[in-house]
């Protein structure tokens, strides 16, 4: 990696001051920039460290029933805080499905957000990338492209953001605190990260020297406690990234589905929420044919973006058994193997 | 063949379940690698690797990579040191054509183009990235269809390309039954968790270096012929090895590239690879593509057994995976066949991978066999058993010795084959799961190769036992030892034990799965000639009580002669040796093959039953459940043989289920080098796992019976995981690895 | 521009100069504490041989930027053992011939020490595999790691398990 200037803030102030020059990173702890900057992906001239801005490594309850999670609070942490994995069980399955115990050990919040593609012609410096190299071409395109995106998609960028944690987080509609020269904002998750289309490089909406702070779950997303669950199918039963995830929600009222969420992971360069499944599955019972349903418009847009096309059968059949496992209820234990298909039914029974 | 359970005890150590020697060094952080090394001094070399799989470098940024702080030096083919010999002489079918800077040639992706030594390991390897090469690209060949195929001269190490008996036509024709389909194997890496690496420093023309191999002579031999030095002024220190796998079987281009580093500038100088750059200098299991046809009589016997293979080699250099050979061993075909073609690709020359063709050919070979079982409506067990080989069907001739049955009886009745449903599709789990079973016929050959040792006893009543051995991880430091001290009759922790530099007496490579075999032959003759030595001393002298026995008439235990005919008469080697005022007896003892090879088929064996779980929607596959049985000869250490066919058995669930080089199809540039999408199996992809050893005596393999048991793991364990999923699925998937989309 | 950090290293406080902020917790071990007992199998995260307790939390070393843990505890498998007394968790690699080449061990070992401080798996063998996964093993060890970790968790009673990390951090 290049050298690079270290300067630790002290404060959120004193961050953005110093991330706002040209070259600049933030480090937290570091797990996916110091791969890409070792592979010689990401070359930052001063890197910021963040690690040790006071109050943002905590999971703050409010009154309205939010929750505000600390951009630098661990994934681990997050995930076995008891009230937090109570209340949003799929957010907890899908953090422990992702990376391993090491890497959510040292992995934060916001960095978890922030993670980029692993698209293997973006990692490696030798092909074109538009996301890594504005305007050099896409070589993923007519490559090795099984795992490659299915909904929004462009000519430019076929990449796939690999997050599990977005997953869900999206689907239950949270919202990033953004910390940054001008103030701060706040802007859904759904729209902080971007689609390709022409500017693949522009992977979300966080302008320079603007650094994620907050991630908030709003008071709704509490009412889906027992009906949630991430699904997440895999080449290898774990420390895999997702060929797609699922997300599922519901909320249940008098045997019908009073209300649904949905996100789908490692089918686009974004958690993808699937507004247009939740809707058809509003009022209806929570059988497979309204799940098959809901599946269908989920992927009603999808199209292959390579040798992929079975991405969108998966990825329609893993809406079916993420909204059958939902239904069924939250266990009152995450299985074993969170997040997976080997996950015995006995463990995901209804409580 | 007995179907008992094995004898725990041979001797007083060998045939027990000792833990591991090294086991302390290894779990306290004590057991020193080779990159653990830091002779005062010290450099760090960076090797920068071709992006490209063919063409030529046209520009290094040599001044931009010397610019970096902390940067000594660029070695380039303008300044690299001189050799005495071109790295692409062969000498023989062990030595292969290394990447050494011999000039601006690129003919495999991630072949080394420069080396960047620096006094950090932060500037080294930034100064590497600096280096930023300019190419002139030409297209490479990339997959078996690339390029025009060529019958080999030889396959493996030195078979031939192509074997018949009997009529293959005629007997396809007679079969009731015929089947014929083909499988693909991908390109695989060996991925040994520890990068090859090297510390390298020179004194003069004298070389001292702490590095991997599995060959310490061999390495030796080849440095001294590449730098023109006498192979005694070279050492090497490889006390330990973090995995070979056959890819530190030969020292590798980037090893030489470190030691020429160092020469360059004059100090020691450490190169370790990076995890992207194993995939392509050091060597990978070439891909395969086999065409079986099988035919069967009514009954289920074979008439025809037709193996053709299609594989890939280098541009540069041969090493043909002979992938058809357990197809001469296994099932008695009246009539059979293997071929071998190859093309050449613009990759890195493949090499011997653990099981290197038999892994491979095992997997197509135990599918076609399953497939033919069905075609027949036979249970896939019976069928094999109905087709048991009584004598080696490619030559005739006699196993030295052979449990397979007993393997098949005892793994069944374990597994509890007797259960399995005939047709697919059947079994379910309480989740609504796909379960299938299927089993394959796991086989190795039992080799020797060459191996000298000695052994010293001591008149102050130790004694020392020395061989150029190897422990990769296979547990030599502990089996040999055992081997050692029951051959001199002492306690294990009475025999200074040294293995693992290239000062010692040379002990062949670890390889082939016959390094026990054939270093504890070699310790065995050692041993034996010093007793034999001692008991010259004692049944010559009148004062010994041993007088007038004669050599034959002792055995050594517990540190003493002991006549046969009469154990109340012995003697203590101290004893002997003080009466006879020597300081010690030295032996030597060496190994090698010998003539029982010309009469007797040498093969251990073994049955792998598996089950798998498979999600009948999502596809994803689990093997849930392995049960091995495998009877290799003696057992010398039964803890560390089943460790050996536990990590065999995983490697063959990493062939079925994971692992493949996915290679850009316009670059040749493998896309997933590296360990997060480059898969092999986790912790979590084995649940169950179970070795059975069955027990097996064998007269003619070896002096000590002793068959290897480091590869036969892998063999029939891919083919019995596949089966299990068609078991499962009803789905015959022939590419492998069966990732989840081909099921879907 | 060098930076001095403080670390506790295997329970020893010591002011570490970082000549250049580019280096890594792992390679600041091995190459500049010579403490080579972690490995470097893939320097990206993948592979588990570099994992240490910083803090008492396994983590990849590989991963971390040594000027960024200014102030924090590390323990590596050289500081395990008291002295010639193995830790239960080594007794039980040993035992249960949870390594074969044993490259991969000390980060199999460092890292079952973490998930037995995590008190996550209990006595579930599939939670003590799906807690191990992080940690790969080419020779294919995992039966034995997995019996290991079970049988030296069950050793080490929560009592010990506290009283260890204390006495860790009271070292420092």
């Amino acid at each position: 990696m290049i050298p690079f200037e270290y300067v630790r803030a002290t404060d959120v102030a004193d961050a953005v001051a110093a991330g706002g020059a040209p070259g600049a990173a933030y480090l937290a702890a570091g797990t996916n920039l110091l791969d890409l900057m070792k592979g010689g992906v990401s070359r930052p001239t001063r890197l910021v460290d963040i690690t040790r801005l006071p109050g943002l490594a905590a999971v703050e309850r409010r009154d309205d029933g939010s929750v505000r999670i600390g951009a630098l609070v661990r994934n681990s942490d997050l995930a076995h805080d008891p009230a937090f994995a109570r209340t949003y069980p799929a957010v907890a399955e899908a953090l422990l499905s992702g990376a391993s115990a090491q890497l959510r050990n040292a992995a934060t919040a916001a960095g978890n957000v922030m993670q980029r593609t692993r698209c293997p012609y973006f990692t490696d410096t030798g092909s074109a990338c538009n996301k890594r190299e504005p305007g050099s071409g896409c070589d993923a395109r007519g490559g090795e492209t099984r795992l490659h995106a299915v909904l929004g998609w462009s000519e430019a960028c076929i990449a796939t953001h690999p997050s599990d944690f977005c997953v869900p987080l999206v689907a239950l509609d949270a919202v990033v605190e953004i910390a940054g020269p001008a103030g701060t904002r706040s802007v859904p998750l759904d729209a902080f990260h971007r689609l390709p289309g022409d500017a693949p490089e522009r992977e979300t909406v966080l302008e320079p020297g603007e650094l994620v702070t907050v991630l908030v779950l709003p008071p709704e997303a509490a009412r889906f406690s027992g009906h949630s669950r991430y699904l997440k199918v895999r080449d290898r039963t774990s420390y895999a990234f997702a060929v797609v995830s699922a997300a599922a929600s519901l909320r249940l009222d008098g045997g019908r589905i009073a209300e649904a969420r949905l996100a789908l992971g490692g089918v686009a360069l974004k958690p993808w929420r699937a507004r247009e499944a939740e809707a058809v599955l509003a009022g209806r019972a929570p059988d497979e044919a309204a799940f098959r349903a809901a599946a269908d418009a989920a992927l009603a847009g999808a199209r292959p973006s390579g040798d992929n096309a079975f991405k969108i059968e998966l990825a329609r059949r893993l809406v079916v058994r993420a909204f059958q496992r939902a239904a069924a209820g939250t266990p009152e234990r995450l299985p074993a193997l969170p997040g997976s298909a080997f996950a015995p039914a006995s463990e995901a029974a209804h409580v | 063949m007995s179907e008992t359970a094995p004898r725990t005890r041979h001797g007083s150590s060998i045939g027990q379940p000792l833990t591991r020697r090294d086991g302390i060094l290894k779990v306290t952080g004590g057991a020193r690698y080779a990159a653990d090394h830091h002779p005062p001094g010290m450099l760090y070399a960076v090797m920068a690797v071709s992006r490209i799989a063919r063409g030529r470098v046209t520009h290094l940024d040599v001044a931009a990579a010397e610019s970096h702080p902390g940067v000594v030096a660029v070695m380039t083919p303008q300044n690299k040191p001189a050799l005495a010999q071109h790295p692409d002489e062969k000498h023989d079918g062990f030595t292969f054509r290394l990447d050494l800077l011999q000039d601006d040639r690129v003919r495999y992706a991630n072949q080394p183009v420069a080396v960047v030594i620096a006094e950090t390991l932060e500037a080294a390897t930034e100064g590497a990235a600096l280096l930023d090469p300019a190419y002139e690209v030409e297209t490479p060949a990339v997959g078996l269809d690339a390029a025009r195929e060529f019958t080999p001269p030889a396959i493996g190490v030195g078979d031939p390309a192509d074997m018949e008996t009997g009529d293959v036509a005629a007997g396809l024709a007679a079969a009731a039954k015929t089947i014929e389909a083909t499988y693909e194997t991908p390109a695989q890496y060996h991925n040994a968790m520890e990068p090859h690496a090297v510390v390298a420093t020179w004194d003069g023309d004298r070389l001292d270096l702490d590095m991997p191999s599995q060959g310490l002579a061999m390495a030796q031999g080849r440095i001294a012929g590449l730098f023109g030095i006498a192979p005694s002024d070279i050492h090497i220190r490889s006390p330990f090895l973090g995995g070979g796998f056959g890819s530190k079987g030969m020292i590798a281009g980037p090893q030489v590239l470190g030691i020429m580093a160092a020469r360059l500038v004059g100090r020691p100088v450490k190169l370790v690879m990076s995890r992207p750059q194993m995939f392509g200098p050091v060597g990978h299991r070439a891909p395969t593509r086999q065409t079986l046809r099988l035919g069967a009589a009514e009954d289920g016997a074979l008439t025809a057994l037709d193996h053709h293979t299609l594989t890939a080699t280098s541009t540069f250099d041969d090493f043909i995976e002979p992938s058809g050979g357990v197809s001469h061993t296994l099932y008695a075909a009246p009539a059979l066949a293997t071929r071998h073609r190859a093309v050449r690709l613009d990759t890195g020359t493949p090499l011997f991978m653990r099981a290197p063709g038999e892994a491979s050919g095992s997997a197509a070979l135990e599918a076609a066999i399953d497939e033919m079982a069905e075609a027949c409506g036979m249970d896939p067990l019976e069928f094999r058993l109905r087709n048991y080989a009584e004598t080696e069907p490619a030559s005739g001739k006699p196993f030295s010795s052979k449990a397979l049955r007993a393997c098949y009886a005892r793994g069944a009745e374990a597994f509890g084959w007797g259960k399995r449903p005939l047709a697919p599709g059947q079994m379910r789990n309480a989740d609504g799961l796909l379960v299938g079973w299927g089993v394959g016929t796991a086989t190795f050959p039992a080799l020797m190769f060459q191996a000298e040792a000695r052994a010293v006893l001591k008149a102050s009543g130790e004694a020392s036992v020395a061989i150029g051995a190897i422990d990769m991880g296979q547990g030599a430091w502990t089996a040999l030892a055992q081997i050692a001290a029951d051959e001199l009759g002492l306690d294990i922790d009475a025999v200074d034990f040294r293995i693992g530099t290239s000062d010692l007496p040379n002990g062949g490579i670890a390889g082939g799965s016959a390094h026990t075999a054939t270093a504890g032959t070699a310790i065995k003759g050692a041993a034996a000639d010093a007793i034999a030595q001692l008991a010259g001393l004692a049944t010559q002298d009148p004062r010994s009580p041993l007088y007038g026995a004669g050599n034959a008439g002792v055995i050594a235990r517990g540190g003493r002669l002991v006549r046969r005919d009469d154990e109340s008469r012995s003697e203590a080697f101290t004893e002997i040796l003080g009466r006879a005022g020597k300081e010690s007896v030295e032996g030597k003892g060496s190994a090698g093959p010998d003539a029982a090879r010309e009469h007797y088929a040498m093969h251990a064996h073994g049955a792998v039953f598996a089950e798998v779980t498979v999600d009948p929607d999502l596809g994803q596959i689990r093997a849930t459940r392995l049960v091995g049985a495998f009877a290799a000869g003696r057992i010398i250490n039964p803890r560390l043989v089943r460790s050996q066919y536990y990590g065999g058995m995983i490697w063959g669930v990493s062939f079925a289920l994971h692992e493949q080089a996915v290679m850009d199809p316009r670059t040749g540039r493998p896309m997933n080098a590296n360990l997060a999408e480059y898969h092999v199996p986790v912790n979590a992809d084995v649940p169950s796992l179970e070795a059975i050893l069955v027990e097996e005596e064998d007269p003619h393999v070896n002096p000590l019976g002793i068959k290897g048991v480091g590869e036969i793991g892998v063999t029939g364990s891919a083919g019995a995981i596949v089966n299990a999923i068609w078991h499962a699925t009803g789905k015959r998937v022939r590419t492998l690895p069966v990732t989840l989309d081909k099921l879907l | 521009m060098s930076v001095d950090i403080v670390l506790t290293v295997n329970g020893t406080r010591r002011t570490i100069p970082i000549p250049d902020p580019r280096t890594t917790l792992l390679d600041l071990l091995r190459e500049g504490l010579h403490l080579t007992g972690a490995k470097k199998g893939c320097d990206r995260g993948q592979c588990g041989a570099c994992t240490v307790l910083v803090d008492g939390r396994r983590i990849n070393s590989c991963l971390a930027l040594a000027v960024s843990l200014d102030g924090a505890e590390v323990l590596t498998i050289e500081g395990l053992a008291e002295g010639d007394h193995l830790h239960p968790v080594q007794e039980a690699f040993i035992a249960h011939d949870g390594f074969q080449c044993g490259f991969c061990t000390p980060g199999q070992i460092m890292s079952a020490v973490g998930l037995i401080r995590e008190a996550q798996a209990g006595n579930d063998p599939e939670r003590v595999r799906e807690a191990m996964s992080g940690n790969l093993c080419r020779c294919g060890a995992y039966a034995g790691i997995t019996e290991a970790v079970l049988e030296a968790q069950g050793a080490m009673s929560q009592h010990t398990i506290r009283d260890s990390a204390t006495r860790q951090g009271e070292a420092a």
